[in-house]
């Protein structure tokens, strides 16, 4: 008998412990390391001051870029337990994932009653929107069409103006690689650098509004310019380092920021990494946007949205609500090492590489990156992954062309 | 004249099986500054044991994960086979050679032909994710090759040992007790090993069935540390030997029953 | 009695028969079902709607130029993968059952790298090959090359796009890889072999004038012959499901030189979503370890009954 009673009373210590945790608020997301857990942690503790009776839960999964806690956050959805919110790349990895099957609410009543619906970039909006309705804030932003170099090199090469066009750019790589340096790095043993490097090549082929169209099916892929962004990566190609397939991005970035590389083309993560590793932004490394791309801002940004059903709503809206605020935004960026969605942020808080960003920011015009989770979804940017990285060994511009328009078409975008 | 020609090409090849051995222990015991690709052979000036710490510290949750998997795991996966061997080697029953077979080609399935079912399988019962689901999948693909060791082990024990026993009066469970079980333990042994060893060294379903990193066991950790932010050699190098470490001192300490269980699943034939 | 034992056997190991008909054949027939569906996406998969497509799955696999090459991958690295730890495997065994001093030691060098994961091993060997931006900067195996004055032994390894035909070159270092971690293995299987042949008959060939060499090609190895067929089915099956080593070690590699089924099976599956088209390769995948596994189980079981 006194041990039903024992088992009794450590049964009902445990459910007291699970109803006490009913006004809790569960985040699903993947930053487990360096700046972005410390920026989520921060965040975490300035939504205490304001709810400070909300437990938060925090349920980040590391690995493989996210490739992790998307798996695990594809499982709970199928499986009906949402979190109560989650970090998702803006656009398509949401909609297609979950927003067309059902799965988010939409959240435009957040921005009109807050009165923010003007703090936005509208092409950022139009991202994370479907059929008029929003799904998610996005929290930060990091550009993808930069090209950050060495600026040593960069004097030894004669570089006085930041190039703005393939001729000028492959002009330096070529003098780079006559003193002997690699031109431009690249590291794509994780297959996906190379369509980060090809996407901005197509920016600058197609331009921001024919590019930001061939997602909405208004422009074809069956586009010239498209052939013609392969022969330039073909030419790029002769600059880079043998062995890229065996390096990551950072041993790329690497090779720059060891004098070995003169550039590398990485989204502005880089950056963040280049001063993890003891330089400083425009000291020892510059920066310029992917020539052709100066009037266009290759987007990034990690979102959190509404699931149905989530176990605490009101708990996951006030946390939404927050994230929309300034001083949220100018938190968990600076750690971070990305920019503020809102474009009325404090510029004094970032370096001053991140200002130049925040001021193309609000002034560009906004592309979807397609690797990064934000163009298409998820089956069409890994099968153009393939063709590309097939293509940078092969370099068959007819080839890789033929097989972008048959991926195009085979996820329902128009190729003819 | 023929020593010295084995001798060389015993060393010969051992080389071959050293060389990684020795860019494991070289880099391990580097300090952070000393590693420079130029530097890879070189052994190291100031032996630091930063990297193992620092690997330790990163991986050590991961190896409690692999030991809260693989030891529970092992235990019962020998029994299993243990009771398993005992009937398909001394229970004379109708098509008892066949079903045996066809447990058997369980052993030899890519796991890939039954991952995603499994996968839902685990997510319908709530153990997805779990240590405890990794232990059931253990377990039950563990029943092949333990039941494969104990059959042919016991059937090197004499008819007659556990005829008598029965004709004593003991029954099943009696006889397993006190007649086989205590002659088992050689065969405990290997398969203990063995399963250890596998069940430690495992990656794919390690890295499908668990996906947050505190649950996931080492193997899965080491993977991820490679593809990690930054890539301080030393602390890669110490992260492999940690995971290498437990089933090699296993195999330095009884390596002998490594060897049948090794053996079992293949001179048989 | 004998009646008694019999139900209370079967009820013994009804557990294991139902688990693995459940484990191992339900969920294959399911992975089979699948492989015929139409769930090449998240959202197919939610809705749950199963549309029987027949063999389009499969067909498009073999139409995939990734697909090709992780077939050819396969054959190739099966093949010199066999060899190379069969031969390795019988020069060990040979020279260690010459007993001379240290030949213990030895043999227990030879084996230690079975007790290492897949995974370390191609963490390992994947530094040692890297190859370095070549020609100035060397890494790795090129570094020791270029230390002891042999240049041109320099070369991309595993992210050389070469290939003989279509045998891609990038392959070898995966294979020397995986002939390190399991050519211990054939050598413990021969060494075994070698003890069990009867001192008699090695006598009577020595006595008729024999050399060493002639008595192992006539007189072991033809002996030997069920270890080598052993050695053949263990081997091979390990083969062709390889995927630890190769996704440790390199990935998919350039131009998927060195890709195979089981990371494309991963990928597809867990990646991309396309779980129908990653059942179909896993399927592809059981076919071929059938083939090789299922007439070996037929012969052992068969052997059993005399």
């Amino acid at each position: 008998m006194k041990r039903v009673i024992i088992v009794l009373a450590v049964l009902f210590a445990a459910f007291s412990v699970f109803a006490a945790s009913e006004n809790a608020l569960e985040i699903f997301s993947w930053w487990t390391g360096g700046g972005e857990e410390e920026g989520l942690l921060a965040l975490f503790d300035l939504f205490h001051t304001y709810y400070p009776d909300i437990e938060i839960i925090n349920a980040a999964v590391a690995g493989g870029a996210g490739t992790n806690a998307k798996a695990v956050l594809k499982t709970r959805m199928l499986g009906g337990n949402p979190p109560d919110s989650f970090q998702v790349h803006a656009g398509m990895e949401l909609t297609d994932t979950y927003v067309i099957p059902g799965l988010m609410e939409p959240i435009t009543f957040i921005y009109k009653e807050l009165g923010i619906l003007d703090k936005f970039p509208k092409d950022l909006l139009d991202i994370v929107s479907y059929k008029g309705e929003i799904y998610s804030v996005p929290v930060n932003v990091h550009r993808a069409n930069v090209v950050f170099y060495n600026k040593k090199i960069a004097e030894e090469i004669g570089m006085k103006k930041e190039p703005t066009t393939w001729a000028e750019f492959l002009m330096y790589l070529d003098k780079a690689q006559q003193k002997g340096y690699i031109g431009l790095s690249l590291g794509d043993k994780n297959k996906w650098t190379s369509l980060h490097l090809f996407e901005s090549i197509v920016l600058a082929e197609l331009g921001p509004e024919k590019y930001n169209k061939l997602w909405k099916g208004e422009t074809s892929f069956d586009d010239p310019a498209i052939k013609h962004a392969l022969s330039v990566m073909k030419d790029l190609l002769k600059y880079v380092n043998s062995d890229h397939s065996a390096l990551t991005w950072q041993d790329a970035t690497r090779l720059v920021f060891e004098g070995k590389a003169f550039c590398n083309v990485m989204g502005d993560w880089a950056e963040g990494y280049l001063k993890t590793l003891g330089w400083k932004p425009g000291v020892e490394f510059g920066w310029f946007a992917v020539p052709g791309t100066q009037n266009a801002f290759m987007l990034v940004s990690d979102t959190f949205g509404l699931p149905k059903n989530a176990p605490h709503r009101e708990n996951a809206i006030k946390w939404l609500k927050f994230l929309t605020t300034v001083e949220a935004q100018d938190t968990f960026n600076p750690i971070k090492g990305s920019i503020p969605a809102r474009i009325d942020a404090d510029k004094s808080k970032y370096d001053v590489y991140l200002q130049w960003s925040m001021n193309d920011f609000s002034t560009k015009s906004i592309c979807p990156s397609i690797i990064h989770g934000s163009a298409a979804p998820e089956a069409f940017s890994t099968a153009l992954m393939d063709a590309i990285n097939k293509f940078v060994t092969e370099q068959d511009v007819n080839k890789a062309f033929k097989e972008i328009l048959w991926i195009a078409e085979d996820n329902g975008y128009v190729a003819d | 004249m023929k020593k010295i020609f084995t001798y060389f090409f015993l060393i010969l090849i051992s080389l071959y099986i050293l060389v990684p051995l020795y860019v494991l222990l070289a880099t391990t015991f580097k300090p952070l500054q000393e590693i420079g690709i130029s530097d890879m052979w070189k052994l190291p000036k100031d032996w630091s044991l930063s990297g193992f710490i620092k690997a330790f510290q990163k991986l050590g949750p991961n190896l409690k994960n692999s030991f809260y998997l693989t030891i529970p795991a092992t235990i019962i996966s020998a029994f299993i086979g243990s009771i398993n061997g005992y009937v398909f080697s001394k229970v004379k029953f109708k098509y008892a050679n066949l079903i045996f077979a066809i447990i058997l080609f369980g052993m030899f399935i890519p796991y890939q032909s039954i991952l995603f079912p499994l996968i839902r399988f685990l997510q319908s019962i709530k153990l997805y994710g779990t240590i405890s689901g990794l232990i059931l999948v253990h377990v039950v693909y563990g029943i092949p090759i333990t039941t494969l060791i104990f059959r042919n082990y016991y059937s090197e024990v004499p008819n007659e040992l556990v005829e008598a026993s029965y004709m004593d009066g003991a029954g099943f469970f009696k006889t397993y007790t006190k007649v086989l079980f205590p002659i088992s333990i050689p065969a405990f042994v290997v398969v203990i090993i063995w399963q250890f060893t596998n069940i430690w060294n495992e990656f794919l379903f390690a890295v499908t069935v668990t996906s947050s990193p505190d649950k996931q066991p080492v193997t899965v950790a080491l993977v991820n540390l490679a593809g990690s932010q930054v890539v301080e050699w030393n602390v890669q190098m110490a992260g492999a030997l940690l995971t290498a470490l437990p089933t090699l001192v296993v195999y330095v300490l009884l390596g002998k029953y490594f060897i049948r269980g090794l053996l079992a699943g293949s001179v048989k034939g | 009695m004998r009646k008694k034992n019999l139900v209370i056997g079967i009820s013994v190991v009804a557990p294991s028969i139902i688990a693995i008909a459940i484990f191992v054949y339900g969920f294959i027939t399911w992975t089979l079902r699948v492989s015929f569906s139409n769930w090449n996406s998240f959202s197919a998969l939610l809705r749950g709607e199963y549309k029987f497509v027949g063999l389009r799955n499969y067909i498009r696999l073999f139409q995939d130029t990734r697909f090709q090459t992780d077939l050819w991958n396969t054959l190739f690295f099966t093949l010199f993968f066999l060899f190379g730890s069969i031969a390795l495997g019988i020069v060990m065994a040979i020279l260690v059952d010459k007993g001379l001093k240290g030949s213990r030691l030895f043999q227990n060098l030879f084996l230690f790298p079975m007790a290492i994961s897949f995974v370390v091993t191609g963490t390992v060997w994947s530094w040692i090959f890297a190859p370095g931006n070549l020609p100035n900067n060397p890494q790795g195996l090129n570094l020791l090359f270029q230390k002891l004055g042999l240049d041109n032994l320099m070369w991309g390894w595993y992210t050389s796009t070469d290939s003989l035909g279509h045998f891609n070159l990038a392959l070898i270092p995966v294979i020397i890889a995986a002939v390190w971690q399991l050519s211990g293995y054939t050598m413990a299987m021969y060494l075994a072999g070698l003890r069990g042949i009867p001192n008699d008959i090695i006598e009577a060939a020595k006595v008729d004038g024999a050399s060493e060499w002639k008595i192992f090609w006539r007189v072991k190895m033809p002996l030997l012959t069920p270890i080598t067929l052993s050695a053949l089915i263990i081997l091979g099956h390990i083969s062709l499901k390889i995927f630890d080593l190769v996704f440790a070690m390199t990935g998919s590699g350039p131009n998927f030189v060195t890709d195979v089924p089981a990371i494309y099976m991963f990928e597809l599956t867990f990646r991309s979503n396309r779980y129908a088209m990653g059942s179909a390769i896993a399927i592809i995948m059981l076919l071929f370890v059938a083939i090789v596994i299922v007439p070996y189980l037929f012969s052992s079981m068969r052997g059993e009954k005399r």
